[in-house]
């Protein structure tokens, strides 16, 4: 808590510059740095400039976006719980945004409409699991897990259902809603905002967030409103997390690998953690959407299978670890 | 520059104070009052809610009857973080969500005193290490809590409660875990932190400790019953052996009784 702050920051950012940069300039057509600074600065052949500025940065910073908001839900969420293991994927809060996304999609609604019901979904499922997992007394990791992995299962045979049953043609782009994609993501630029703003808010939100990741009571003991606070964060764990599925599907393990990671090199201090859990995130989703581009090209991998094979591992560790 | 911004110091007390213990009838209504320079001793059987009545005291769960008072005035419309500011509770189980270090936990007994947009200042920490310090715990301030022994716990968490620096002290069961030498430690602190117009108010399993270092005592009967008052009128061995169900001997030390259980 005494840390200095600023400099893992800074590294962060120029990391997330550098994934960006990196994400961009690979592909089919690859870029060398003097062509991505002809991009930016004007005289760029036009191939160059639709490539960059339509089709790959778009993209990538939509992946940025994602990873960043999924990673702040999760490492939100771990705080609420006071459990490593709590991800929005795992307890069934994609799931839930993405029915509640599908859902509006096939009532023919669109654009706030779809993000709203999103929003909903998320909040159902948060809902169901802590309310089903709370019983008496605490949340105990065994309870809270099963109670989330069978709400996530529940989801997914939603999804399925509606899949099968929606017209055939669109099945390929519906898909994604299952196992995440950043390829069909639309525009990043409110994952973007919504990514800083939250860095803006938990900067006086951080301390409560500390003193709440002591256990309700010793936070209620230091002057916090327990009920308020946890019902600020749930509200944003599923705002983050609905924002992330809208734009790019149930893309799972990013809030459960990236605050993990952080914490063993940084402490847990939620001032550093939350904004660093935005960077990291995002710059791991930007990497992974790369390599998903070019590990089979021209065929394309959908960035959830890669942060599936990254998460599985971390999850399990973390499982083994805690008995 | 913490220490021009605090408010005066506000004496807590009960107004016919009735705790909630789920299943069990209305205990004898409390009228407490907690003065500066006091040191509380609350002795009772297990289970006789000696834990509910400090979170009550604490704020942390609402009284069946009654209320809460500082300096007379109900503690019910004031800001959670203005009241943590003059209470302050040591919790009998120190349960550890994330890892944290020593001086991490004891630092955030500032909380109370900081605004959301202020970081913890060097006087803040000087503050954790001094009360760190005094409880003989500042050569593990870099150890992450979860690596100590039960009784380097309860001193960290003792220290917490020295950083957040409220006027009344809430102890539960303060010595537990303790060694000899460290519990005499904590009574002494305690002693001294009464000496200087903190208000003390603790349970305790141990009579002998309350006999030794108390001057005001709580017996509370598992029925709910309870009866108060200088500890002198208190630690009779009628009404301790009553309150115990145990036969006792006592003896004088130091010109202080002390009570041993009789054997069968």
């Amino acid at each position: 808590m005494t840390r200095p702050i600023g400099v893992p920051l800074v590294i962060l950012a120029l990391a997330s510059l550098l994934a960006i940069g990196l994400s961009v300039a690979i592909g089919s057509v690859a870029l060398t740095l003097t062509d991505l600074g002809a991009v930016l600065f004007g005289d760029a052949p036009a191939l160059h400039r639709t490539l960059v500025l339509e089709l790959r940065l778009p993209r990538t910073l939509a992946a940025f976006a994602t990873g960043g908001l999924l990673a702040v839900a999760g490492a939100l969420m771990q705080v609420l719980l006071r459990n490593p293991l709590a991800d929005p994927y795992v307890l069934g809060l994609s799931g839930g945004a993405a029915v509640g996304a599908l859902l509006a999609m096939l009532a023919g609604l669109g654009g706030l409409l779809v993000s709203g019901s999103a929003f909903a979904g998320a909040l159902l499922s948060t809902l169901m699991v802590f309310g089903l997992a709370h019983g008496t007394g605490s949340w105990t990791p065994s309870r809270l897990l099963l109670t989330g992995v069978v709400v996530a299962a529940g989801w997914g045979a939603v999804i399925t259902l509606m899949l099968s049953i929606s017209p055939a043609r669109e099945l390929p782009g519906m898909l994604y809603w299952l196992m995440g994609d950043v390829s069909y993501a639309r525009t990043p630029w409110p994952g973007l905002v919504l990514l800083t703003l939250i860095c803006l808010v938990v900067i006086p939100l951080g301390r409560s967030l500390n003193v709440l990741a002591r256990g309700p009571l010793q936070a209620a003991a230091l002057g916090i409103s327990v009920r308020p606070m946890e019902w600020l964060i749930y509200l944003l764990a599923s705002l983050l997390t609905a924002t992330a599925v809208t734009m790019a599907g149930s893309i799972g393990f990013v809030g459960l690998v990236v605050p993990h990671m952080l914490r063993l090199v940084l402490g847990n201090d939620q001032r550093l953690i939350l904004p660093a859990c935005a960077f990291a995130g995002g710059t791991l989703l930007v990497l992974a959407d790369t390599l998903a581009r070019v590990v089979i090209a021209p065929e394309q991998l959908p960035v959830g299978v890669i942060t599936a094979l990254l998460g599985v591992p971390t999850f399990l560790y973390l499982l083994y670890r805690s008995r | 520059m913490v220490v021009t911004k605090r408010p005066t110091m506000q004496t807590l007390s009960t107004r016919q104070l009735v705790i909630d213990i789920p299943h069990r009838p209305d205990g004898y209504p409390l009228d407490l009052t907690i003065e500066p320079g006091q040191i509380w001793g609350v002795l009772g059987p297990n289970g006789a809610g000696k834990t509910t009545l400090l979170h009550t005291l604490a704020g942390l769960r609402a009284p069946r009857a009654g209320s809460l008072c500082l300096d007379n005035q109900p503690t019910g419309t004031l800001k959670r973080r203005a009241f943590s500011q003059q209470v302050g509770l040591v919790f009998q189980d120190h349960q550890d969500g994330f890892p944290a270090t020593v001086l991490e936990t004891a630092l955030i007994g500032r909380h109370p005193w900081l605004s959301p947009w202020q970081m913890e200042s060097a006087d803040d920490v000087a503050m954790a290490e001094r009360a760190l310090e005094a409880l003989d715990v500042l050569h593990l301030k870099d150890r992450l809590v979860s690596t100590l022994s039960g009784g380097e716990r309860q001193r960290v968490a003792i220290a917490t409660l020295m950083t957040q620096a409220p006027h009344t002290w809430l102890l539960d069961e303060p010595t537990n875990h303790l060694d000899l030498h460290h519990q005499v430690a904590v009574m002494k602190l305690l002693t001294e932190r009464a000496k200087a117009g903190n208000a003390i108010f603790m349970c305790l399993h141990d009579l002998n400790l309350a006999a030794r270092w108390c001057d005001n005592i709580l017996l509370m009967y598992p029925d709910g019953e309870a009866c108060w008052g200088r500890a002198e009128r208190m630690l009779v061995p009628s009404a301790l052996e009553r309150l115990y169900n145990q036969d006792l001997t006592t003896v004088e030390v130091d010109g202080a009784p002390f009570f041993v259980p009789k054997r069968g």
